[in-house]
């Protein structure tokens, strides 16, 4: 069987923080009242996790379930658990009127590392960035530039940044653009 | 610059998160209804200066519908409430009348 690769694997840039491509991460959508009672147990029977509460982002044994809307969740595993994993979702599920896609393929993930990667992040979405009022913990859906996208803070000094591939294009070059050594802002540093 | 809170998610959204859709509380009239009603359904709006009701979706965002009170002069928002109702609840009318004292809209005051 062939390697998964992603679109641009070696995309890479140094600026005053790293903007790094992340490898392939196993990515799938459960659409579907997870907010239920029979619903959630099912769910923590498959992930052992119970379903996030609004915009959180919940941790189990080998996966970790965002929450996208309240009838959506993305749930994240290595691309080799991806599999076994939809199996389980799919089995618990069984007739219940929902929806599991495997969307591994559909987007792009990039990392930012470094103590501004707030910075970063504000000079492109329209969201506070301020400590305080987002912290790890939170997955936040919004636009990056012209593009829809959603992040998460790691750590202090590490964010995520998701996006579909066919625009993750666009999504390095704003990335980088934000990051140009010299721009930096250190309104939180 | 409108804010409005998302009834979903919760987010305060700024407006360029967001996706105008027109007027809110539209009845369809659709094939076989009568001509008046055809034609208010598809052209006749309010244009009210002062408070108006629209619905909008977080497009760049959870991606739900939703619908908000604001004022078309000020831009002052009255407050945001879900897709699934015919019309705004009691609680956003009586925030409404004791800022705008007086306002109609439609069958709604
Ligand atoms: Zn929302």
């Amino acid at each position: 069987m062939s390697d998964p690769v992603t679109a641009m694997e070696t995309l890479r840039f140094e600026g005053f923080v790293t903007v790094s491509q992340a490898g392939s991460l196993g990515m799938i959508t459960l659409r579907g009242d997870f907010g239920s009672k029979p619903f959630g147990t099912a769910l923590k029977k498959a992930l052992g996790l119970d379903p996030p509460q609004k915009r959180q982002i919940a941790h189990g044994n080998n996966s970790t379930a965002a929450w996208m809307s309240p009838d959506e969740l993305l749930i994240f595993c290595s691309w080799e658990d991806k599999a076994t994993l939809m199996t389980a979702l799919q089995k618990v599920i069984g007739k219940r009127h929902a929806m599991v896609i495997d969307v591994s393929d559909a987007r792009m993930t990039f990392t930012l590392t470094g103590s501004n990667v707030r910075e970063v992040i504000a000079k492109l979405a329209p969201v506070d960035l301020s400590p305080g009022s987002f912290e790890p913990g939170e997955l936040r859906r919004t636009r990056f530039g012209q593009i829809a996208a959603a992040f998460w803070l790691v750590s202090q000094d590490e964010a995520k940044v998701i996006c579909f591939r066919s625009v993750g294009d666009y999504m390095f070059k704003q990335l980088k653009a934000a990051s140009t050594p010299g721009s930096e802002l250190d309104i939180w540093t | 610059m409108l804010i409005f809170e998302c009834p979903y998610c919760g987010v305060h959204a700024e407006e360029s998160e967001l996706s105008p859709g027109g007027e809110a509380h539209l009845k369809r009239f659709g094939p076989g209804s009568d001509d008046a009603d055809f034609e208010s359904y598809l052209f006749i709006r309010e244009n009210p200066k002062g408070v108006h009701f629209e619905r909008w979706r977080h497009s760049n965002g959870c991606g739900k519908w939703f619908h908000a009170a604001r004022c078309t002069m000020t831009l002052e928002v009255f407050g945001t409430y879900v897709a699934q109702t015919f019309e705004p609840p009691q609680d956003l009318k009586e925030k409404i009348t004791a800022k705008r004292p007086g306002w109609s809209w439609r069958d709604f005051s």
